[in-house]
């Protein structure tokens, strides 16, 4: 064994250069909301409200019988059936694959179920899946346009662009309707706290990406169980507040989120306390935040991380998400679609 | 076999003190005679291998090596692992005994050594420290050494239980095999796929804490200290973070019998490297974050590492071609070792190139008390490396000897191109 050698200061060495961003994609892909410059999501918010007002019938020929599969591997309703209602919308033929119904051959991987899929006609997939990355994988095997519907604790891009839709249409219509393109300074000023479990939740981290890029600053707010102090380094323009209502005296916009109690096994979350330091209730709303929407990426649990008062009250736009889940969904399925053909074009 | 004469090269030997250009003879296996350039009297038979303008250094050695037999030869064998190595300058190998099943006797010790498997440098199996790798009850490890073991380990896991590592590190000492701990703390590293930190957070994946590695460091420094009157030989493999390697310089300071290895990696790569999730940059302990990689290098550049070692764990595609969550951990390292060593180390960041391939053959032929290995001099084996330092290269995964193509380092350039291997006087790779 050699003795080592006394310490002396040194420069610090040159070392190899990590991959970085951006990492190359299918442009129909809306994987991860990394992959959406300003222009794109100014795109999607102009073709969604295009899309939302358009004839129903003339609406259905812009895919008509063009295909797309939905790979659910978690259960899902309201994300599930907006995607096969944006994509039906416009005449797709969509086809549901799911664990629940087990149409997943038992045992077959990932890649082998997006080949197959490929091989049935499938032009793209709009995958929900338990683990993070899962939607990179499937993309990269089969090279179609992957939607992601929820990837583990990763991302939900069309959640976080359905989330601005709702809060531009309260702050600034003439963006939600696409009339005015968006930039870095948008939403300059506006102040989004997310709320609660921000370690297991995908909707926040596809949040916390999307906000800042349109100017505004994001406060992060739960307890060191739910919300780890490297959180704020994940991403830039992100702040952590634990005091919640210190969080929403800031706050135009208040997210709450679900506490994902199947996955709080092996940490110290006592929920009275928690409810005592976060829950949403009306006496904090009135006092903090009068003038802030409420959303939520549903499922609500009323009583735990909201009151049933909050979740009904009118400051409240949790149902207005829904509703615009499909418009934003028929926006991203057409992106799809238009950098199929336009691939098919370049050939 | 035929003798084999080396002319013209230049003899770059650092446990023997040579640097120097020198002709050598291999004769019977062994190093049969060194003369100044030219003054060799060449046997009539010999096949003479010209190195003008080359290194020829003692074969390197690889004291960290998952080569999958018995039982995952799907991944690899010990006749491709060994190809691959010696296509990556190396002529000898301790193999890991996480295989299925698990090396915990000498009658799999003495298989894996045996003619049939086609190696084409030397094994060294290292044994299973406990029995069925359970981490309750320690082998018979006189009879293993006795069968050929250089080393014990439960490699893949860590030894956990205290009684047991204190147990297992006096039963090695008492036999002079050293205990080569896979330092995880499994308990603070279920369901984690990557390390701990904000790369972790942002790609919604469970990370495995630095603290984890170094908890077990220093819990099992301590049994040493306690077992000092037995002079126990501990070795932490794979060393990964700066908390771990602090642990490691000190217990040196302390004059304790505690060594360590880093794997190219490690001293090469962080966090940021898993990218979008690849697969391909996923291994136990993980890529860990930039403050433990620079303390990586730091170590390495003052000495407090014994040596380089890959870790080499070939995985089949289909079986990294998945989530990365579910993908297994390892990647393969045995053709890419010595070209990331001289680049880095060497060129980047000036260690001289005697202490390179010091940390690559004499220093852990050293640790693992392998005799007569690690150097040219006269009477030693005949394992040695001839390679062009300068050649400048670019590492392509497909065309690697391992039958797994498993490398983060595709695409990577490299430096020093290895143009022949020989094992015991055999020429066993030849550019
Ligand atoms: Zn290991």
């Amino acid at each position: 064994m050699a003795t080592p050698a006394s310490s002396t200061a040194r420069p610090h060495p040159r070392t190899p250069a990590a991959p970085k961003p951006p990492f190359p994609h299918h442009a129909g892909s809306a994987i991860s909301i990394e992959q959406f410059s300003l222009v794109d999501i100014s795109h999607v918010l102009k073709r969604a409200d295009f899309l939302i007002h358009e004839e129903p019938l003339t609406r259905a020929k812009r895919l008509a019988k063009r295909r797309v599969a939905l790979l659910f591997y978690e259960s899902s309703t309201r994300t599930r059936t907006s995607f096969e209602l944006a994509a039906k919308s416009l005449g797709i033929d969509t086809t549901l694959v799911s664990n629940l119904s087990s149409s997943i051959e038992k045992g077959e991987s990932l890649k082998d179920t997006g080949l197959t899929l490929r091989a049935l006609g499938a032009e793209a997939i709009i995958l929900r899946h338990n683990c993070s990355g899962a939607p990179y994988v499937l993309e990269h095997f089969t090279n179609l346009p992957v939607l992601n519907a929820g990837d583990g604790q990763h991302e939900h891009p069309s959640q976080a662009l359905l989330d601005l839709l709702t809060m531009l249409t309260h702050i600034s219509p003439k963006h939600a309707k696409g009339e005015v393109e968006l930039t870095a300074e948008t939403l300059k000023g506006v102040t989004v706290s997310i709320v609660g479990d921000i370690l297991h939740s995908r909707v926040a981290r596809s949040n916390m990406l999307l906000l800042p890029k349109l100017g505004a600053e994001v406060v992060l707010s739960g307890p060191p169980e739910l919300l780890p102090d490297v959180a704020a380094e994940s991403a830039p323009g992100v702040v952590i507040e634990r005091d919640f209502e210190t969080a929403l005296k800031r706050s135009r916009v208040v997210m709450m989120l679900r506490i994902q109690s199947e996955r709080l096994a092996g940490l110290n979350v006592d929920l009275e306390e928690y409810k005592v330091k976060y829950q949403l209730n009306e006496t904090r709303l009135a006092q903090f935040a009068p003038e802030a929407i409420v959303l939520h990426p549903g499922p609500i649990i009323r009583g735990l991380e909201l009151t049933a008062e909050v979740a009904d009250g009118p400051q409240a736009k949790i149902l207005e998400q829904v509703h615009n889940g499909l418009p934003t969904r028929m926006a991203l399925i057409e992106r799809a679609f238009d950098a199929i053909d336009k691939k098919g074009a370049s050939r | 076999m035929k003798p084999i004469v080396i002319h013209g090269g230049r003899l770059l030997d650092p446990a023997a003190g040579v640097d120097a250009a020198k002709d050598l003879l291999l004769k019977d296996g062994r190093v049969a005679e060194i003369a100044a350039t030219g003054k060799l009297k060449a046997p009539a038979d010999a096949e003479v291998i010209d190195a003008s303008g080359l290194v020829v250094t003692p074969g390197l050695v690889d004291i960290h090596v998952h080569l999958r037999e018995p039982g995952q030869a799907h991944k690899e064998s010990i006749a491709t692992g060994t190809a691959a190595a010696a296509a990556g300058g190396f002529t000898a190998l301790a193999a890991m005994p996480n295989t299925a099943p698990v090396n915990d006797s000498p009658e799999i010790t003495r298989w894996m050594q045996a003619p049939e498997r086609g190696a084409v440098v030397r094994v060294f199996p290292i044994g299973a420290a406990t029995r069925g790798f359970k981490g309750e009850a320690i082998n018979d490890y006189a009879a293993l050494k006795a069968a050929g073991v250089v080393a014990v380990s439960d490699d893949g896991l860590p030894i956990l239980k205290d009684s047991v590592m204190r147990e297992a590190l006096a039963a090695a000492a008492r036999v002079g095999l050293a205990v080569i701990q896979h330092a995880e703390d499994t308990r603070m590293t279920a369901g984690g796929s990557m390390n701990a930190g904000p790369v972790a957070f942002k790609l919604g994946l469970r990370g495995m804490p630095a603290e984890a590695e170094s908890q077990i460091v220093e819990r099992d420094i301590k049994l040493v200290s306690e077992l000092s009157e037995l002079r126990p030989h501990y070795h932490v493999a794979h060393t990964s973070t700066a908390a771990a390697m602090a642990a490691i310089r000190q217990a040196r300071r302390n004059g304790l019998r505690v060594s360590c290895e880093v794997a190219p990696h490690h001293f090469l790569m962080t966090d940021e490297n898993v990218g979008e999730y690849n697969t391909n940059a996923k291994m136990c302990p993980p890529l860990r974050s930039a403050k433990d990689r620079d303390a990586m290098i730091e170590a390495i550049l003052d000495g407090v590492v014994d040596c380089i070692a890959t870790d080499h764990a070939p995985h089949a595609a289909h079986e990294k071609e998945v989530e990365f969550e579910r993908a297994p951990n390892g990647i393969t390292g045995l053709e890419t070792s010595l070209g990331l060593c001289l680049e880095w180390l060497h060129y980047q960041w000036k260690m001289p190139l005697g202490r390179v391939l010091s940390l690559m053959s004499a220093q852990p032929a050293a640790l693992l008390n392998l005799k007569g290995r690690g150097t040219l001099a006269v009477g030693s084996f005949a394992d040695c490396v001839i390679l062009d330092p300068n050649a400048e290269w670019v590492f392509k995964a497909a065309d690697s000897k391992s039958k797994s193509k498993n490398t983060p380092f595709d695409g990577w350039t490299m430096r020093g191109k290895v143009r022949w291997t020989i094992s015991e006087g055999r020429v066993a790779y030849k550019e």
